[in-house]
């Protein structure tokens, strides 16, 4: 069963073409991961998965929903980690689930038991009353995934959630989410530019470049068409190695750049 | 509901935990309270108009209010550049409900600020008719409503602090200073006249001012009427923004 079905989606920022008209399933249960260089179409893909943006042409269905007609009923079925943090660093750790609770119209003694729960699956129970501003960069990621996961949603998107990230700190975060998938059967669909990651965890694989999706398939298939020996060589093959300048929206790719280096 | 009230919430807790953003912005009341209250007050009266204290306090509650309302609303340009506004957005709530909870939650930080400055102006001098406080509090609901509303429709529009100074200087002062605040909308220069009577925030002064001391010179259900008018317009305004905002 599919738990996403993109039908021919086009986004255009006014001549540009952010991604065009791109067609893939995403199966249920499945760890799916959306590669592509800098600038690809990756993140304008996941926010109108998400509801953020409309496409100026095009279908998608999430979980059985149009995420265009029915926006409320798709919102409740994913969770999400942006690519920037998306915390309120004047709230503690317990105040940022509880908003989201509360805003996802979870009753209290569901949310109440929920939070410890996923607080401890991430390791910060101890932190719930700690200020977010005060935390690491991955004690916000680790924060940011137990918020996405607060309404037990069918999928969820993790836009590179370990960007910047220490190893150690990585592959906590990778256990986390596997096990997620194996035990609670949540689809899972990232984004990430460390191909070790994916090849460890990913059961299927697009890659998608100039808004145009050039490969899918498990990593085997990718790695055999494109000739390769590895992952890494077959995105390398694939999009080529020169080195890409994001044109789009110059102002708020310099705001998530400077969002990063502030983290 | 729930949405609307979390989102209050939110900013109620911000608020109280930056003491010193409270205490700074009181600073401004006092001093226009001292340099201009007392400043003024003799020459006020040698014109025969009395106590200009007793005058200037609606004044400058409004403008603390005012103030403090657009700035909160304004705050949702910090939520834009720090990823939160997309946590909100991608949550299974409207728009509306989001411009509403962040207006009345703004509204209401508003509202402390401007009682603060109110105990304030009693030590100051100032002696109202305690009677008349319950439309007294009504009257600054609704700037408080207003303005909060104001700063959020504005920031909608923007993705950055830089515009900031242009809103300050073009707007919010203006629409302080033209409110007949600091002096008498009686026998202006016409230009001034018609400036002050499009400026819906006279209205809030002239109510706050009438509430407090019996003298009022709009009537007062003309006042309450223009301010929920442009209110609601202002929502309106706010909400067909906000539905517009893609991030």
């Amino acid at each position: 069963m599919n738990i996403i079905e993109i039908k021919n989606i086009t986004k255009k920022y006014g001549d540009f073409t952010a991604v065009n008209d791109i067609s893939f399933d995403v199966k249920k249960g499945e760890v799916f991961a959306f590669l592509g260089p800098n600038g690809a179409g990756k993140t304008t893909t996941i926010k109108m998965l998400t509801t953020l943006l409309r496409p100026t042409a095009g279908e998608i269905l999430l979980n059985g929903h149009n995420v265009m007609e029915n926006p409320h009923q798709t919102r409740k079925s994913f969770g999400i980690v942006f690519q920037d943090p998306s915390l309120d660093n004047e709230l503690t750790s317990y105040e940022n689930m509880q908003f989201h609770a509360i805003l996802y119209g979870l009753k209290k003694e569901v949310y109440e038991k929920r939070i410890v729960d996923l607080l401890n699956l991430v390791e910060l129970y101890d932190r719930k009353d700690a200020y977010v501003k005060n935390f690491s960069g991955g004690m916000k990621r680790r924060l940011e995934i137990a918020r996405g996961l607060l309404h037990s949603p069918t999928v969820l998107f993790l836009d590179e959630p370990t960007i910047g990230l220490d190893p150690q700190t990585r592959n906590h975060i990778w256990t986390y989410i596997n096990n997620l998938n194996k035990k609670e059967n949540v689809t899972i669909f990232f984004t990430t530019h460390h191909m070790e990651e994916v090849e460890r965890i990913a059961q299927r694989v697009a890659i998608i470049d100039h808004g145009k999706i050039l490969i899918i398939g498990t990593i085997e298939e990718i790695i055999q068409k494109a000739g390769a020996k590895n992952l890494e060589e077959a995105f390398i093959t694939l999009t080529g190695s020169t080195i890409r300048e994001e044109e789009v929206n110059v102002g708020k790719n310099q705001m998530r750049i400077s969002n990063k280096l502030m983290r | 509901m729930t949405a609307i009230y979390i989102l209050w919430l939110r900013q109620l807790k911000r608020f109280i935990r930056k003491k010193t953003s409270i205490v700074g912005a009181l600073g401004q009341p006092i001093i226009f309270l001292l340099a201009i209250g007392f400043g003024f007050g003799p020459v006020y009266a040698k014109a025969g108009a009395g106590n200009y204290i007793q005058f200037l306090a609606p004044g400058i509650i409004v403008m603390s209010v005012l103030f403090t309302s657009i700035f909160t609303g304004l705050e949702i340009i910090w939520d834009k550049q720090f990823g939160f506004l997309k946590e909100t957005f991608v949550a299974p709530v409207s728009r509306f409900e989001i411009l509403l909870g962040k207006t009345l939650g703004g509204a209401t930080v508003a509202m402390i600020q401007g009682i603060l400055v109110f105990l304030i102006s009693l030590v100051a001098g100032f002696r109202p008719h305690l009677a008349s406080l319950p439309l007294a509090f009504l009257f600054l609901c609704l700037v408080a409503i207003l303005a909060s509303a104001l700063g959020a429709a504005i920031a909608a529009r923007l993705d950055d602090m830089q515009g900031f100074p242009l809103i300050f200087n073009f707007l919010v002062q203006p629409l302080f200073y033209l409110s007949g605040a600091i002096f008498p909308i009686k026998n202006l220069p016409s230009v001034l006249d018609v400036i002050t009577r499009i400026n819906p925030f006279s209205y809030g002064v002239d109510g706050l001012r009438g509430a407090f001391s019996g003298v009022y010179v709009f009537s007062p259900l003309l006042s309450l009427g223009v301010l929920f008018g442009v209110s609601i317009l202002i929502l309106a305004v706010g909400a067909y923004q906000f539905s517009k905002v893609q991030l």
